[in-house]
């Protein structure tokens, strides 16, 4: 009989089986690799299966996942794309506010803008640090950003006209990030839960600065209100946008809910979304920009108009009024401060070569 | 996992008060221990969350294996009588 080594006969579970490969092994070669292959092939599908099934069980009984955790390719490859985005969303979002922080009608507005700002920073950085335990490399993550492949909320691709945008974005745009990130605390993976547990504690102060700025204006003068109504009808239908495609056209939500990675539909939130911002508008005496809106009482929420999903995927596609100089601005941000970087770095090594000598 | 080219990845840890432990709060990147230390300071404790901060290299640190925490943690789940409850305390006897 021919010999065979213990990692191959320990892919045939009985004797009688492991007698027939000796068999064919002793004539034809090449049949008996392609067995061990296909042999070979079934037992890790099966692994994989009993795996996936550990796996979905923890996540029934709402266990989290670690990062060292086994995880399916599918499930890491569709949070890395999540987590990313969501980062990249915090850091091209300080640019439209970055650009009324000189301008602030007063040192008060002024520190509280700057403040925000600086928080959108730290949100960028827990999640590139959430991506980066899943094993995405955190630079290439970036670079992605900078040559187009990954996509970030479109949202930031209209332009900051007046001050009163600086109020809409923090009422309506941040309003609209803490109905998404909320649920996202009870996200199954323990990282990316944990991130926006603090993202949460510090973006409902970005909440109440924006509503804070909308309201003084909308009590103003005249022109002062025009001002913030004006704002309220350029941000109202790309902060409902913000919540993604409608559930029918969105290929992610499904397997994301099983997941656990989402718990909420995007058209849920976008009318939880609609619920308590439309009595906010009216109690400081603003109309959001749709006719259509109006009390449904079988729903117990407000019934409102039909979303223009060719301007979202225009948006989404590249063609917003400010993509391209937004991310020419983060493009430019990084090469400009690669040396610095590389300086740092240098001086880095250098000491610590000292150090060992 | 710390591909990156450029800084360094460190784990950040916080005390937030007096007669508390560190607690790990997350990572960061960079160049050296001292600028760690303040990024740390601006990432994480914005909002007066801690009063001292460590930060470690990452790949200086050894994880066990959740492949083995059956049996690596075995011997504390079969120990029963290693808690106050297993034991039978007859009626009337207090402060124990």
């Amino acid at each position: 009989m021919v010999y065979l080594p213990s990692n191959v006969s320990k892919l045939f579970s009985s004797n009688q089986e492991l007698n027939i490969v000796q068999f064919l092994l002793f004539f034809n070669r090449t049949s008996i690799k392609y067995i061990c292959v296909v042999k070979y092939l079934k037992m890790k599908d099966a692994k994989n299966l009993e795996l996936e099934a550990i796996f979905q069980q923890k996540i029934d009984d709402d266990i989290k996942i670690e990062p060292n955790d086994w995880m399916p390719d599918a499930y890491r490859k569709s949070l890395i794309r999540q987590i990313s985005q969501h980062a990249h969303s915090e850091v091209v979002g300080m640019l439209p506010e970055g650009n009324w922080i000189t301008r602030a009608p007063n040192l008060r507005r002024k520190a509280v803008l700057l403040a925000k700002v600086q928080d959108e920073a730290g949100h960028g950085l827990y999640l590139y640090s959430a991506a980066e335990t899943l094993g995405a490399d955190r630079e290439q993550t970036i670079d992605d950003l900078h040559s187009g492949k990954a996509k970030y909320s479109s949202i930031f691709n209209y332009p900051t006209l007046t001050w009163a945008d600086m109020g809409a974005i923090g009422w309506l745009v941040d309003g609209a990030a803490i109905m998404n990130q909320v649920p996202l605390c009870r996200c199954s993976y323990g990282p990316y839960a944990r991130a926006m547990i603090r993202v949460c504690k510090e973006e409902s102060f970005h909440q109440r600065q924006g509503f804070e700025v909308i309201n003084k204006l909308a009590e103003g003068t005249p022109e002062q209100k025009e001002m913030a109504q004006d704002a309220l009808n350029r941000f109202w239908w790309p902060a409902l946008m913000m919540f993604g495609p409608s559930d029918d056209d969105s290929s992610h939500t499904e397997q994301s809910m099983r997941w656990k990675i989402k718990r909420n539909t995007n058209d849920e939130l976008r009318q939880m979304f609609v619920d308590v911002t439309v009595p906010q508008a009216e109690s400081i005496g603003l109309t959001v920009p749709d006719p259509h809106i109006k009390w449904n009482e079988a729903k117990d929420g407000y019934d409102f108009g039909p979303i223009d999903w060719d301007e979202f995927w225009q948006v989404v596609g590249g063609n917003g009024p400010c993509n391209k100089e937004r991310v020419d601005a983060r493009r430019k941000a990084k090469e400009d401060g690669k040396w610095v970087v590389e300086a740092a770095m240098a001086f880095a090594d250098k000491r610590n070569a000292k150090k060992t000598a | 996992m710390n591909k990156s080219k450029g800084w360094p990845l460190w784990e950040v840890f916080i005390r937030s008060k007096q007669g508390l432990n560190h607690k790990h709060v997350g990572s960061l990147r960079a160049s050296d221990a001292t600028m760690a230390i303040k990024n740390a300071r601006d990432v994480y404790t914005r909002r007066a969350e801690g009063i001292s901060i460590w930060v470690v290299p990452s790949n200086n640190i050894t994880a066990s294996d959740p492949n083995n925490e059956d049996s690596l943690f075995e011997p504390s789940q079969t120990k029963v009588y290693r808690h106050p409850t297993f034991y039978d305390v007859p009626d009337g006897i207090s402060h124990m």
